[in-house]
């Protein structure tokens, strides 16, 4: 029989004769994802240092313009860092898309067994694809901001950016969609590949479950405080729009006590300490959360 | 689980809606319709015990399949309330009294429930190859080569697989892109790997599998893991695939 001569050369083809791209593209496209929900994690820390204070959001910002390393802040480090950023996405987003329905028959096909199935994981990819393509558009407006006006990032720029500038709704949707995007992304990951199986992998995929929606409602929760925390600051701050934020140990000579701190205008002299030169700007500012409850927002709400 | 309790039987029997999808793609006259059957349900009753009294007592032109009635043969995997299923492992009482019955939706339809899954899984078989592939000649005069009872066991494990073609019916993938291989197509990949009489490579298998339409399609949706009427360890036989044939395409 010619059986046999097809079974000879199937099993001593040492490469497959097929092309090594499909796997390649499968694992670029997870690592790109674990990369992306990972550093959406860490990027959700530290912009909610806001809600440790002004002052601790401002070490952040300063930190990732070098300030730490180099003794004064090179902002380019986080345009640099953004397009980085960037060109992750856009390649996570170029491999994830082969996967996307291509056609409104296979859409239509995808919803119907979709609604017919009514299986959670099955439900769970459809939330990839939409937000997915949502943040194609609204990633980019972020990721472009961030690179091109990289100076501006501190409480008072960042809180401009949300109020002044309309960024939270963009924002409020970039968040749920990122928060939703990442944790089941991570989900999918591990099922993938088989992470953390152990012997039982239907009772480890329960536990990837509940792990997973509980990522989820913690950003949520963190995110959406943050954002209220940057839309405060933005408030309070509308009639000073696109002043910079100088931190509490800048506005003070000596003796670090809150009574003392008066904050001074960007060329803060050592000597003044009359409050004639500073104009509506001032704003007692302690350097601990307890300067949200501080501030005399309040005027500055009720005047518009 | 399936006896028949004696306080369940002295309630009186519900009467069961079944709405069934017919359709004879052979009679050019015909249109897909639902059509709703009224049926007294018998305690432990399956779906496949109700199907053949409708078949009996209502309608004769009502097409479905079966050949074991015990989960064995894979025949009469069909869409029930949406979910696919084996009929004959559906009992009647875990169902609420209006039950929806649909073909498998992906494979050929022969007439109401009567779907074509010989055909597709034998073009399966044949594209991936699911035989052994060996260049040593076979003496049957002589024993077979023994083989570790565990590793003997594994190979079973995944030959249970009946090819019902439920996996494939629960597959988001399979459903936008037809010429997937689905899971039992993957699972037929991973039980011959195992097996050591296949002398097959990791690469030859790539050849096979490693690609959009095979394991690289999959978008891990998991709907063939939760499907499965024989409980297979799909989830982590694609999962194990994926990362060999990964490691082939990377090396």
């Amino acid at each position: 029989m010619s059986k046999t001569t097809d079974l000879a050369d199937a099993s001593a083809k040492p490469t497959p004769l097929k092309s090594k791209l499909p796997a390649r593209l499968d694992f670029w496209q997870s690592a790109t994802g674990l990369f992306l929900a990972l550093f959406m994690w860490l990027h959700m820390f530290f912009v909610a240092s806001i809600l440790l204070g002004k002052d601790a959001m401002y070490t952040v910002a300063k930190f990732f313009e070098g300030y730490h390393f180099f003794g004064q802040p090179y902002p380019i480090l986080v345009t640099i860092a953004a397009a980085g950023v960037f060109a992750v996405l856009i390649a996570h987003a170029g491999l994830a898309m082969r996967k996307f329905p291509a056609n409104y028959r296979q859409y239509s096909t995808f919803r119907r067994h979709m609604k017919s199935l009514r299986h959670d994981d099955t439900n769970l990819w459809f939330i990839q694809v939409f937000t997915g393509f949502a943040m194609f558009f609204m990633v980019s407006i972020h990721l472009y901001i961030m690179m091109t006006q990289p100076h501006t990032i501190d409480p008072y720029g960042s809180g401009d950016r949300m109020v002044t500038d309309w960024m939270w709704p963009l924002y409020l949707l970039l968040l749920l969609a990122v928060e939703l995007h990442a944790s089941i992304g991570l989900y999918r990951l591990a099922v993938k590949w088989g992470w953390f199986e152990g012997k039982d992998a239907q009772a480890t995929r329960r536990r990837l479950k509940q792990a997973k929606w509980a990522v989820t409602v913690f950003f949520l929760v963190l995110g959406l405080a943050t954002l209220a925390a940057y839309i405060k600051v933005g408030l309070d701050n509308r009639d000073n729009y696109g002043q910079r934020y100088v931190p509490s140990w800048e506005r003070q000579t000596q003796a670090p006590t809150p009574q003392a701190l008066i904050p001074a205008a960007q060329s803060a002299a050592p000597d003044t300490t009359a409050p004639s030169v500073v104009d509506s700007a001032v704003e007692v500012d302690a350097p601990l959360a307890s300067d949200a409850v501080v501030e005399p927002s309040g005027q500055d709400v009720g005047t518009d | 689980m399936s006896t028949v309790n004696p306080t369940e039987a002295q309630q009186p029997p519900r009467t069961l809606k079944i709405s069934i999808l017919r359709h004879n793609p052979q009679d050019p006259a015909s249109v897909p319709h639902m059509q709703t059957f009224t049926l007294e349900e018998a305690p432990a009753m399956t779906l496949f015990v109700a199907l053949n009294d409708l078949r009996e007592h209502q309608d004769p032109s009502l097409q479905f399949d079966f050949v074991c009635r015990a989960g064995i043969c894979g025949s009469c995997a069909m869409v029930i309330n949406g979910r696919p299923g084996l009929a004959c492992r559906t009992l009647t009482h875990t169902l609420a009294p209006e039950i929806t019955l649909a073909p498998l939706p992906f494979f050929e339809l022969i007439g109401d429930l009567s779907v074509n899954t010989g055909k597709w899984m034998r073009s399966m078989s044949e594209r991936l190859q699911t035989w052994i592939h060996s260049t040593d000649s076979v003496d049957i005069k002589r024993l077979e080569a023994r083989m570790e009872p565990e590793l003997a066991e594994a190979i079973y494990e995944l030959e249970r697989c009946i090819e019902c073609g439920c996996c494939v019916a629960a597959c988001g993938t399979a459903q936008m892109r037809e010429d997937f291989v689905g899971a039992v197509g993957m699972n037929r990949i991973a039980r011959f790997r195992l097996d050591p009489r296949d002398q097959r490579s990791d690469e030859a298998f790539y050849d096979l599998i490693g690609d959009d339409d095979g394991i690289f399609g999959c978008m891990s949706l998991l709907g063939c893991q939760d499907v499965c009427p024989k409980n297979l360890p799909l989830q982590s036989q694609i999962a194990f695939l994926r990362r060999k044939m990964v490691k082939v395409g990377l090396s």
